[in-house]
């Protein structure tokens, strides 16, 4: 529930109490300053971090500022366009880092990690893709991979006796199944939009490959026409009037685990979503996931799809920019930072910790002593493994398009337009 | 010698007619400093293209024709108009019933009234937040009691969410045009209605024949703060709809804000943001008109 709160704050003021990167006017001030997300428990880890460097570098210290989610994507946009951002800048690459490059509000890393080869071969190649603008490094992958995992109750199957699907056809066919039983196919929090914008990225990706969407962020002229994008969106409107998505999804919100609780529940099936609601299901669930009646699986093939069903799609990683307007002292602190502590091995055990898999080559052999071994090596596995592990569209996207696609997607999921009219709305504002 | 004198005389001629002048100092200051300033601001950025970023470009009239071009715009408009009519249409009899009913000195009236008073105390997101909650399709209130009349798609059915939308803003902001008209209702004086009484007029004549004639003023004055007020509407749709479902319940007010800080578009952004500066001195001034036209007009005729 915090986070439409959070949102609705930063949506009255953009200009609060902050902490803006002071230039090094007084002598011993000029430490680096960094602003992060406040979800527990994340939170922790990076704060703890934070800790460890400054206890080892008494001369260079960070000074941390917590932010919620929604509130903190505002917030760090208004303080970089004042030319007030922090040392470093926390985000999830793509096309708003594209847009901070543009500005020329952050460092260019590439050199950098030229110097320091053995940092970027301790991190997964593969997040470094969100990281890379027009072959240039802006900024370290850090903390987590979040790939996109369909979830389901083990409870619900037994109760119709189904195994779980092998294909799509297999979801449309256990849809009226689980219907009959009275239990939603699929939870969805359909308000968020991202989380509807999931599915379409499997579609999309299980029938034409990574090409489809490659040539909506090449800026192909008219890309979204495609057949296969056309018929892709076809496929989830299909499943929609089908009664796939449980009743009433669009007034349901991710921000308030609504969509999680009716897995947990067991009011719905599967749910697919991020991987970081593993941990909150473990947390919020009771004993649904202690007691091992969650399941989970890579999204399944389509039918005569060419996409390679080991591809998945998320977040490869988070991502930590250094502002151009910090002073050489504050860049120097950062850099340290980036070597030693950010994903030092301390920080890769608590990550696991949290129930989540680092970005970090070999994590997996931390997996072994935490409770939740067999999920994380689920989702190392899928990374490791993954031709290709393609960024969540929205943070693909320049903002300018990713609105648009997210209004469109809604609209989709609606039944209010057609995949014809989806994919002229969406024609207009490709490479925008 | 004639210096000294004008220099005495003058303080006494300024604390005549200039102290009052110089006390509408501070109120100008921040007016110009937040209202003026901001104002011209956003009339100069509605010319400029700007991702909020990165340096800004003068773009003409490229936002405008862009912004006037976009059917979201219409559309936009249409919504707002709805809710401001709607919400009036609701708002204003049920708080003119309320207010007269609060009129009257009971002790259980006002007892009602501070009841009555609640929602106004609380924040816009707050209240947003809790009814999101409570018409949760599978968690909210219809769901925990069992009523399957309260089970509906309320914030993902078009019309459903708007209906939601004009429910909770009245909800919200009854309790203060009723605490207006209350006030109204205590100003008309005892001897209309002694007078009606003699000639034997009922409550229902006493109440379309003095108190709704006599509440013209209040009514345009409750009806200005409505309507404007309408305009503003923000905080409350982000949190509980987020202008959705689809755009639904998008209004100007959402659509600037979804422009300028989620596509990064400030240019087009600001353009809205001045059609809505317009819209609300437009409609200020037809609602000043409509009332202010014989201002000295006494309310209180044949009293």
């Amino acid at each position: 529930m915090g986070l439409p709160l959070g949102a609705a704050l930063a949506a009255c003021g953009s200009s609060g109490p902050t902490r803006p990167g002071t230039p090094s006017g007084g002598g011993g001030g000029g430490g680096a300053t960094y602003w992060y997300l406040s979800t527990q428990p994340q939170e922790g880890v990076r704060t703890r971090t934070v800790e460890r460097f400054n206890k080892a570098n008494p001369n260079g210290q960070i000074a941390g500022t917590t932010f919620q989610n929604d509130a903190f994507k505002t917030k760090i946009k208004t303080a970089i366009g004042a030319g007030q951002a922090p040392t470093l800048i926390w985000g999830w690459g793509g096309g708003t880092l594209r847009s901070y490059v543009q500005a020329g509000q952050v460092d260019d890393l590439t050199s950098w990690f030229d110097q320091n080869a053995t940092l970027k071969d301790r991190l997964f190649p593969s997040s470094f893709g969100a990281a890379t603008i027009d072959g240039k490094i802006y900024a370290m992958p850090c903390e987590t991979m979040q790939p996109i995992v369909l979830y389901y109750d083990k409870r619900s199957f037994d109760k119709i006796g189904a195994q779980p699907p092998q294909t799509w056809g297999d979801i449309m066919d256990l849809v009226p199944k689980f219907n009959a039983q009275g239990i939603a196919p699929f939870a969805l929090g359909g308000q968020s939009r991202w989380t509807n914008m999931m599915w379409l990225e499997f579609l999309f990706d299980r029938m034409g490959g990574p090409e489809v969407f490659q040539a909506v962020f090449d800026a192909e002229k008219d890309a979204w026409n495609n057949p296969i994008a056309i018929d892709a969106l076809g496929k989830v409107q299909e499943l929609v009037k089908a009664d796939g998505f449980i009743k009433g999804f669009s007034s349901i919100t991710a921000d308030s685990n609504a969509d999680q609780a009716l897995l947990y529940t067991g009011k719905a099936a599967m749910m697919l979503h991020g991987g970081w609601t593993y941990g909150s299901m473990k947390q919020d669930g009771g004993d649904f996931v202690s007691g091992g009646n969650l399941g989970y699986m890579n999204f399944p093939p389509i039918d005569g799809g060419k996409g390679d069903p080991t591809n998945t799609v998320g977040n490869p990683g988070q991502y930590m920019s250094i502002s151009s307007k910090a002073t050489p002292e504050q860049k120097e602190i950062a850099k340290k930072f980036f070597a030693t502590e950010l994903m030092g091995d301390q920080a890769v055990k608590e990550w696991v910790a949290t129930g989540a898999v680092p970005i970090v080559k070999g994590a997996d052999k931390e997996f072994a002593a935490s409770d939740d071994a067999e999920f994380l090596n689920f989702v190392y596995n899928i990374a490791v493994n993954a031709k290709t592990f393609a960024q969540s569209w929205d943070q693909a996207l320049s903002p300018t398009a990713a609105e648009v696609l997210l209004d469109n997607i809604a609209k989709l999921f609606q039944l209010s337009i057609s995949p014809k009219e989806f994919a002229t709305n969406m024609n207009a504002v490709i490479g925008k | 010698m004639s210096a000294l004198a004008t220099s005495a005389t003058a303080p006494k001629r300024k604390g005549r007619g200039g102290s009052l002048a110089w006390m509408t100092v501070p109120a100008l200051l921040f007016f110009t400093g937040f209202g003026l300033i901001p104002l011209v601001g956003v009339l100069v950025l509605s010319f400029t293209s700007w991702d909020g970023l990165g340096d800004i470009h003068f773009a003409g009239v490229d936002s405008w024709a862009n912004v006037l071009a976009d059917p979201g715009l219409p559309h936009a408009l249409w919504v707002t108009f709805l809710v401001m009519a709607l919400s009036w249409a609701v708002q204003t009899p049920a708080s003119i019933l309320l207010g007269t009913f609060l009129a009257n000195h009971h002790r259980y009236r006002a007892v009602l009234s501070v009841v009555y008073f609640i929602p106004l105390l609380l924040s816009s997101a707050a209240i947003a937040i809790a009814y999101k909650a409570l018409l949760d399709p599978n968690f909210g209130l219809g769901a925990g009691l069992q009523i399957p009349l309260l089970v509906q798609d309320w914030l993902g059915d078009p019309y459903l969410a708007f209906g939601v939308v004009i429910f909770v803003v009245s909800w919200q902001f009854i309790p203060f045009h009723s605490l207006i008209y209350q006030g109204g209702v205590r100003q008309i004086p005892r001897s209309m209605y002694e007078a009606a009484e003699l000639d034997g007029a009922g409550r229902v004549r006493m109440f379309f024949s003095i108190t709704l004639p006599q509440l013209k003023y209040t009514i345009i004055t409750s009806s200005t703060l409505m309507v404007v007020g309408s305009l503003t509407f923000f905080d409350l749709i982000f949190v509980l709809t987020a202008g959705g479902p689809g755009d639904a319940t998008r209004v100007l007010a959402l659509d600037m804000y979804v422009r300028g800080w989620m596509a990064s578009q400030m240019g087009p952004a600001s353009v809205i943001a001045v059609i809505l500066v317009l819209v609300g001195l437009v409609l200020a001034l037809v609602l000043r008109r409509l009332g202010g036209r014989d201002a000295s007009h006494s309310q209180l005729e044949g009293a």
